[in-house]
């Protein structure tokens, strides 16, 4: 079970499972980072409020102290719960979050500008619900954390996750429009002013079922059926799961109209039983399939032809359905390699400019340096997550890792792509970013399952310090087992490390 | 199972590699397009959180910014709004912009290349970019009199008063008019409220009258035919029909002197007489003479038809109309039929012949300053063309001296030489019952021209059927003419 490359993986690993000096846990880099995360964030908030004349409300007082606590006790949460876990994840995530929060309230800003010229009431604070949404997202991230103290309980687990995660995903589909569908999408539950998007939910847990699932079903994708082209294809009957997430994905398609939603599923789980296989004529169908769903989706649905014809040429429908990727392209182009400076353009120009289109506000105000500098952080993440994936001795781990950090990764392709204009636009947010509750609780119970491997990844072979070591001379002759990572089982190392 | 994992870390970067050049391609290959696209509201918008530049003549402020607690910075304020709104325009957050707001926006807004060096200093200083002023051409003292002239009566109409001599443009009255200042106040409501009454005025006050609409000179456009006809071997002298109708060439249409009288007491009448009676019959035998070719190039050499004249907001073209036969053309001579003129085009025509032949440029812009007045930018006189020979000027100037010799009205100011010449032109579906439009267009001194004006009141103003140009614009022309002197030009 354990690869041999994990620990090759990362130098200097093995020093702490020889029993050597204490491993470092990272925690205090994190620290530091953390530190510097908040620093750059109070910068941006600072510029926007210089820029556009603001005196410091209460109100932005209490969302700044609130964001700083939510550092603090996730930092703390880390501590306690997964010390080893990787230190630059999670300072990451406090740096887009806290972008986020503060491009929210510039844009907050700017809503209450227009409000007032127009002479209509004050709107409600998007960056207050923000911060809540903040507040409840950390409190998943304790909870995971705290309850899941081994990432392999999980896969026993595994197809609860699939259910409910499917129920999840068609619940918006089943339920009548009033309540399901914002803006052609039918990817809520609204129950009064309040609403999720289960699907963001879903996806994690589909994302455990899928790696669950392969673990256990791996050597029956493994087997080897016709070769073809110098690849392995698999037996015909073997493609019964791709076949099933291939129509998951329609479903949601047509159900839900949910371009994005769709395409990052049936990505994800594609990358899953290439990781899970290692056979790229899995990849090879699966796109062939995405090819063929493509083409069908695009002869049946409307919607999706809309979307094409605006991505091919938006300023042809200006006035229509064209206007919001124009007005996002505008601002991207305004605000060209330097940006126009935080608080100084005009972002809230484009609709729905804290959500769905965030990233062309950043863009505008802090140009391409700012947003490939946020792009670097995002690399940083999954990059990190993989990293974990790579380490982690368990195949569930690795799958779940790989599952969870490419995630994260097709998601801001396919949002970035979409706002500017490389591939056709699909309703989702940017992971962290985005003005939007689910988004941001269900990523951070994704950070805090990946800070989860990662810990199990990083950390010592035992919680407790080695026993003293018997002269081994003097050791008894003992069966010598392969270990079992995690602070629940395994016998303890001996001080050779007890590897196979 | 690392390796998958490896290669799933390379094709994410790949990914990321992909959404960074298409970001490059966005941001820095088609920045410039998406940034000056038409459609693209961002740099207007910038401008509003700018401090803009004032707009100012002979010391006067008429436009200014002043810093407010709101959050759009500065508020506009115009000083006397309604006499200086056809100069000066409006600036609105909602609905956009006119007059030298509009067309010196560069130079209000800083943008203008000519402050670039201001702008690189604040740049580097850190100081808050702010626009450039300007500074008009007009005379206050002329433009107020122009204004209180036309308004205290309630006329419909437009003055310009030219500086002969170098096309500065020393007054441009529109009336009615309407105040600048509601529209650009913060408060959408209230901009809202004005621009709609604005919009709804009957008759309208936002088109400046002087540049943006054209009206039948009437018989201010046989100083166009004079021009022509001394420079095609007529004199002065040259003998006309004095009869009181003639049928036009080829038709069955009779076309009349004024009430219907004959020109003068003779048979015929002297081209001096006619002017100076403005003798229809007279004028149109001498079109029909000269010919459509002779009166368009005339017309062309006056700058009538000129479609690109910006003072720098764009002046509507004017323009003689199709002259397909000698009836046309006979009709067109006494500025009727398809004749249409700017009042600000019938002002250049006087200033023309004011200054010995040469046109002059007309231009509102005097100078360009500096956020801080020091001027970077003067306007120079600019000539348009030669509508005629120094010589033809005079004799013209000396006929147009009979004309005001001849024009009733009061308002005459003793001592000064005025060179003149009224128009009634008849308008509307049913010209005999359509109260005419009054010309009044002159120069003064006549020896040494300081002032030329284009005085039109629409509709005959207060005397209804009854007005002519002398009775009713004259006054106002004389007015305007007194108070331009007055100022020790």
């Amino acid at each position: 079970m354990a690869a041999p490359e994990s620990t090759a993986a990362r130098p200097g690993g093995a020093n702490g499972r020889e029993g050597g000096p204490v491993l470092p846990t990272g925690r205090t880099i994190e620290l530091l980072l953390l530190v510097f995360a908040a620093v750059i964030v109070t910068g941006a908030l600072v510029l926007v409020e210089a820029n556009q004349e603001q005196e410091l409300t209460p109100t932005l007082l209490y969302v700044g102290l609130a964001y700083l606590v939510v550092l603090t006790l996730a930092h703390l949460a880390v501590r306690r719960f997964a010390p080893y876990a990787d230190p630059l994840i999670l300072p990451s995530v406090a740096l887009l979050n806290g972008l986020g929060l503060v491009m929210i309230h510039r844009l907050d800003l700017a809503d209450q500008d227009r409000a007032a010229l127009l002479g209509q009431p004050v709107p409600d604070s998007l960056v207050f619900k923000q911060i809540l949404w903040t507040a409840v997202g950390l409190a998943l991230f304790i909870a995971v954390l705290w309850r899941v103290s081994d990432h392999r309980t999980l896969a026993r687990y595994g197809f609860t996750c699939g259910l409910v995660g499917l129920v999840l995903l068609a619940l918006p589909g089943l339920l009548p429009s009033s309540i399901s569908e914002v803006n052609g999408a039918k990817l809520w539950i609204r129950v009064g002013g309040a609403g999720i998007q289960p699907g963001e939910f879903a996806k994690i847990l589909l994302i455990i079922f899928f790696a669950a699932f392969l673990v256990q079903k791996r050597d029956l994708f493994s087997t080897a059926g016709r070769r073809f082209l110098g690849m392995e294809l698999p037996r015909a009957r073997d493609l019964a799961p791709l076949l099933v997430a291939w129509g998951l994905s329609v479903g949601v398609l047509v159900v839900e109209r949910d371009l994005g939603s769709s395409l990052l599923f049936f990505g994800i789980l594609l990358v899953l039983l290439y990781a899970a296989t290692e056979r790229v004529s899995w990849m090879l169908i699966g796109l062939g399939f995405f090819v063929i769903g493509a083409l069908i989706a695009y002869q049946l649905f409307g919607h999706v032809q809309v979307r094409v014809q605006v991505w091919l040429d938006p300023f042809s429908d200006y006035e229509n359905r064209g206007y919001q990727i124009a007005q996002a392209l505008f601002g991207l182009g305004t605000g060209g390699v330097g940006g126009t400076g935080l608080g100084a353009g005009r972002p809230d120009l484009v609709p729905f400019a804290e959500s769905d289109f965030i990233w062309s506000s950043l863009g505008e105000e802090l140009g391409l340096i700012g947003l490939a500098s946020i792009l670097v952080v995002y690399l940083v993440l999954i990059t990190r997550g993989l990293r974990s994936a790579l380490a982690v001795r368990d195949s569930f781990g690795k799958l779940l890792a790989t599952g969870l950090s490419f995630a994260v990764a097709l998601q801001i392709f396919v949002v970035i792509g979409g706002v500017t204009k490389l591939i056709p636009l699909t309703g989702l947010t940017l992971p962290f970013l985005s003005y939007g509750g689910s988004s941001l609780v269900a990523n951070y119970a994704l950070v805090a399952m990946l800070l989860r491997i990662s810990n199990a990844a990083r950390a010592p072979l035992t919680r407790r310090p080695a026993a003293p070591a018997v002269p081994i001379a003097d050791a008894g002759t003992e069966l010598v087992q392969r270990p079992a990572v995690g602070p629940t089982t395994g016998p303890l190392p001996g001080p050779t490390g007890g590897r196979p | 199972m690392n390796t998958p994992i490896r290669r799933i870390a390379i094709a994410v970067m790949a990914l990321i590699l992909l959404l960074l050049g298409n970001l490059t391609y966005v941001q820095v290959v088609k920045a410039g397009d998406y940034r000056d696209d038409p459609r693209n509201q961002r740099v207007l918008l910038a401008e509003y959180a700018r401090k803009r530049g004032q707009i100012s003549a002979d010391g006067q402020v008429l436009a200014q910014s002043v810093e407010t607690d709101d959050r759009l910075k500065y508020q506009r304020q115009y000083t006397d709004g309604p006499a200086y709104s056809p100069l000066t325009g409006y600036y609105s957050v909602i609905y956009s912009s006119s007059g030298i707001e509009r067309y010196a926006d560069p130079v209000l807004n800083g943008s203008d290349d000519r402050l670039f060096a201001r702008r690189l200093s604040d740049l580097i200083t850190g100081r808050d970019p702010s626009g450039g002023n300007v500074v008009l051409t007009v005379k206050p003292s002329v433009q107020e009199r122009a204004y209180e002239e036309m308004s205290k009566k309630g006329y419909e109409g437009a003055v310009v008063a030219l500086q002969p001599k170098t096309g500065e443009i020393l007054a441009m009255v529109s009336t009615p008019s309407f105040d600048p200042n509601p529209l650009a106040s913060h408060s959408s409501g209230t901009q809202q409220q004005a621009w709609k009454a604005d919009n709804n005025a009957d008759p309208a006050t936002l088109p400046n009258r002087a540049i943006d609409q054209t009206f039948p000179p009437g018989s201010t456009f046989k100083l166009v035919d004079t021009a022509a006809a001394l420079q095609n071997g007529y004199t002065p002298d040259s003998q006309l029909t004095a009869a009181p109708n003639i049928t036009l060439t080829g038709t069955n249409t009779t076309l009349e002197n004024y009430a219907g009288t004959q020109c003068g007491t003779g048979q015929t009448a002297s081209l001096r007489e006619a002017l100076a009676r403005s003798c229809n019959t007279a004028f149109a035998q001498l079109g029909g003479e000269l010919g459509a070719d002779k009166i368009r190039a005339q017309a062309d050499a006056f700058g009538i038809g000129r479609s690109d004249l910006s003072i720098p907001m764009p002046v509507t073209a004017s323009g003689v109309g199709d002259l397909p036969d000698t009836a046309a053309v006979q009709q067109s001579a006494i500025g009727q039929r398809d004749v249409r003129l700017t009042p600000l085009q019938n002002a250049m025509i006087v200033a023309s012949i004011a200054n010995g032949g040469q046109t002059m440029a007309p231009h509102l812009i005097k100078e360009v300053q500096g956020p801080n007045l020091d001027v970077i930018d003067t306007t120079e006189p600019d000539r348009l063309g030669r509508s005629m020979p120094a010589g033809v000027a005079s004799t013209l100037t000396d006929l147009m001296l009979g004309s005001e010799a001849r024009t009733s009205g009061g308002g005459k100011i003793t001592g000064v030489q005025i060179a003149s010449k009224t128009g009634t032109a008849e308008h509307g579906t049913d010209p005999k019952n359509t109260p005419p439009h009054a010309w009044y267009v002159a120069f003064a001194p006549a020896n040494d021209p300081q002032v030329a004006v284009a005085v039109l009141v629409e509709n005959g103003g207060d005397r209804a059927l009854e007005a002519t140009g002398g009775s009713v614009a004259a006054p106002i022309g004389r007015a305007v003419i007194a108070e331009a002197l007055r100022g020790g030009q």
